[in-house]
């Protein structure tokens, strides 16, 4: 209830220069959808790393955050946690790594695959769920034969195909003018369309995506939960520590004519 | 003037007579006369200092845990807000407190603009001021690269490839001041001792001559009539009352709302939307993989959009240093009999208002795309922005002289 005052205040003030936050953003094209995760949600954040050690960690490092840290955080066993989430070799103090060799990376996909410790704050939740749910057949990519609409051209392959299955985009051509006044016909995306199928159905494969994107955002600043927690504390400590310091000044001032 | 320090005996006395404790609490609080009709925007001069402050307490635990260099700065950062207890919360203050202070920084200098604290005698009060500004800036941009992201490399590209404009010099002086051929180890290093030892010191400095500066002159007013003409029989100013406790107790009072809002956004939103903490710094340092669009942090941003409004470079970065400088000169081109904009005429409020309006839209461009319609506005802003100190000679001359009450105006609560 407090927190949620909190953010209401917070969000307020950061309504205030919603123009200027917008300006780093960018334009929103039709096809782009909210997450909707929340950090909060516990259960979520546990799905979102076993979901995390089964698909992405294979390749992909968060070379910032340990095990021990990451079940503590999520309250999971030290034994769930070396049942369920560590691979052979871990320790429960060591940072999660990828486990592909940095070398085999670069020849496998050009370059080494990100690590994704701050992925969620140097780009958005929002913007991780758009990548992870916009792969689409791409016969002319000659390396995954898959391309994406969040990141065209990006090097990933879709890890999760046997999941979403693989969809294919329509697009319609759109006829516009150039900066010489020539009309100049670019192609738009219109639609998907289900392809090949996956395991899961699109609502599930959503909440799938949901899930691991509410993870890394976890991950990406793991103290969030703990200080919203005592931001609570901090501020009305400090409102009270403001009436009383008014009413000191206020029974000061009498005197001032 | 003189303290009792004789006669009572005990450790106070002993102390006194060795060091003027009472004497200097005379002097600087207790016998220091304030106006007594400080609204609102006088709040934020003790503000000033508080973050001043705060900064250096939660800057010292920065440093602590902090690792200047290329190979280790960011990595430092990202290990001391995970895994040393607490430094979430004091590296998060630490870098909020930035923008907070800028914040400070400029409602302060608007109080000053409204109430013409710059005019005779207060001139030399102002430059210093300015010199707190240029330092802070300069302190503010190097705090900004030393985390080494990849916002802060390009940022500083962008910023140290400026002083190549000057001519002759300039090539050199970019070298000299990376200390390499390009952002590197050096640069970083040099910016960790000059942001932890050489500016820290030359603004408490500053801050130190501003304050004797005050002490002397006097605090303005928000109907910028001088207390001191008035005096009354015991030879204090009518108007006046002692700094403490009547002044120290309202600033607390500032001091709590304002710790109040500094803690919403340090505990609920840090970033402040990509504001306070822009998004590509949670990235490291790349120097093949440039920002979408490089901006530098919303305090620097005005000055930015100046830059960018003129085709040529050279140009563009004469006409920033420019409307930096322009400030300095502020109590010169002021020609009015009267300071505070209570007693000036309609032309001079449009004006004001006008430059108020100009510097916060620059402040919005500068964090657009310098793209399409963006840069005409650029263009228009940083005209209406020279215009303001082109016409305030004029203006102020003109309409500035009407009558003044005797006394501040001031209604008992």
């Amino acid at each position: 209830m407090l927190i949620k005052f909190a953010r209401l205040t917070a969000a307020l003030a950061l309504l205030s220069v919603a123009g200027v936050v917008s300006a780093n953003e960018g334009g929103h094209a039709g096809w782009q959808r909210e997450a909707g995760n929340h950090v909060a949600n516990l259960p979520s954040l546990q799905r979102g790393a076993r979901n995390f050690m089964a698909y992405c960690s294979g390749c992909h490092s968060l070379k910032f955050e340990r095990f021990s840290r990451l079940c503590s955080d999520l309250k999971i066993s030290d034994t769930q946690c070396e049942t369920l989430l560590m691979r052979p070799g871990d320790k429960l103090t060591d940072y999660i790594k990828s486990s592909m060799p940095p070398a085999d990376a670069q020849e496998w996909f050009g370059k080494p695959p990100p690590d994704l410790s701050l992925v969620a704050r140097s780009r958005d939740p929002n913007w991780i769920f758009n990548f992870l749910t916009t792969f689409y057949a791409d016969p002319a990519s000659r390396q995954t034969g898959v391309n994406n609409l969040q990141l065209p051209g990006t090097a990933m392959p879709h890890v999760l195909s046997s999941l979403q299955g693989v969809q294919t985009a329509v697009w319609r051509n759109v006829e516009h003018k150039g900066e010489d006044g020539a009309a100049v016909v670019s192609r738009e995306f219109e639609k998907f369309e289900p392809g090949v199928a996956g395991s899961l159905t699109p609502e599930n494969y959503d909440d799938f995506v949901r899930d691991t994107v509410n993870f890394l955002q976890y991950v990406s600043d793991p103290t969030q939960l703990e200080r919203e927690g005592l931001g609570i504390w901090v501020v009305l400590f400090l409102l009270m520590f403001t009436g009383i310091a008014y009413m000191l000044k206020k029974e000061y001032w009498k005197d001032v004519r | 003037m003189s303290a009792v320090i004789e006669g009572k005996g005990g450790f106070r006395t002993w102390l006194n007579k060795r060091l003027p404790v009472d004497q200097f609490v005379e002097d600087q609080l207790t016998g220091y006369y304030a106006p007594k009709n400080f609204n609102i925007w006088y709040f934020f001069g003790s503000l000033a200092l508080l973050m001043f402050v705060l900064q250096i307490v939660t800057g010292i635990f920065v440093t602590m845990h902090f690792k200047p260099g290329e190979a280790t700065a960011w990595n430092s950062v990202q290990y001391m807000v995970r895994e040393v207890p607490y430094m979430w919360l004091i590296q998060p203050m630490h870098a909020v407190g930035a923008s907070f202070f800028f914040i400070v920084v400029y409602l302060h200098m608007a109080r000053a603009f409204m109430y013409g604290s710059y005019k005779a005698p207060r001139e030399l009060l102002w430059v210093i001021g300015m010199l707190i500004y240029l330092a802070l800036m300069a302190e503010a941009f190097m705090g900004y690269v030393l985390p080494n992201g990849n916002m802060s490399y390009w940022g500083a590209q962008v910023i140290i490839n400026l002083f190549g404009t000057i001519p002759g010099i300039g090539p050199g002086l970019v070298e000299w001041i990376r200390g390499d051929y390009g952002i590197g180890d050096a640069t970083l290093n040099r910016f960790f001792s000059l942001h932890v030892v050489a500016l820290p010191f030359i603004i408490a400095l500053l801050i130190g001559l501003h304050l004797v500066a005050l002490r002397q002159v006097g605090s303005n007013n928000p109907d910028g009539i001088e207390i001191k003409e008035k005096p009354g029989k015991d030879g204090k100013p009518l108007d006046g009352i002692p700094f403490h406790p009547y002044y120290t107790l309202k600033d607390i009072v500032g001091v709590g709302l304002f710790l109040t809002a500094f803690a919403i956004v340090v505990f609920f939103v840090p970033t402040f939307g990509g504001l306070f903490m822009e998004s590509p710094n949670f990235e490291p340092a790349n120097p093949v993989s440039t920002p979408e669009h490089i901006a530098p942090v919303w305090y620097f941003t005005p000055y930015y959009a100046i830059l960018r409004a003129v085709p040529d470079q050279k140009m563009g970065a004469l006409l920033m240093a420019l409307s930096v400088a322009a400030f300095l000169f502020v109590p010169w081109l002021d020609r009015a009999k009267n300071k505070s904009i209570r007693y000036r005429g309609l032309a001079s409020k449009i004006l004001l208002g006008t430059f108020f309006v100009t510097f916060v839209v620059l402040m919005w461009l500068g964090l657009k795309p310098a793209d399409g319609i963006y840069v005409l506005l650029a263009r228009i802003f940083t005209t209406l922005y020279f215009a303001f100190f082109i016409l305030l000679p004029f203006v102020s001359k003109a309409d500035g002289n009407g009558p003044v009450p005797e006394r501040v105006t001031y209604h008992a609560h």
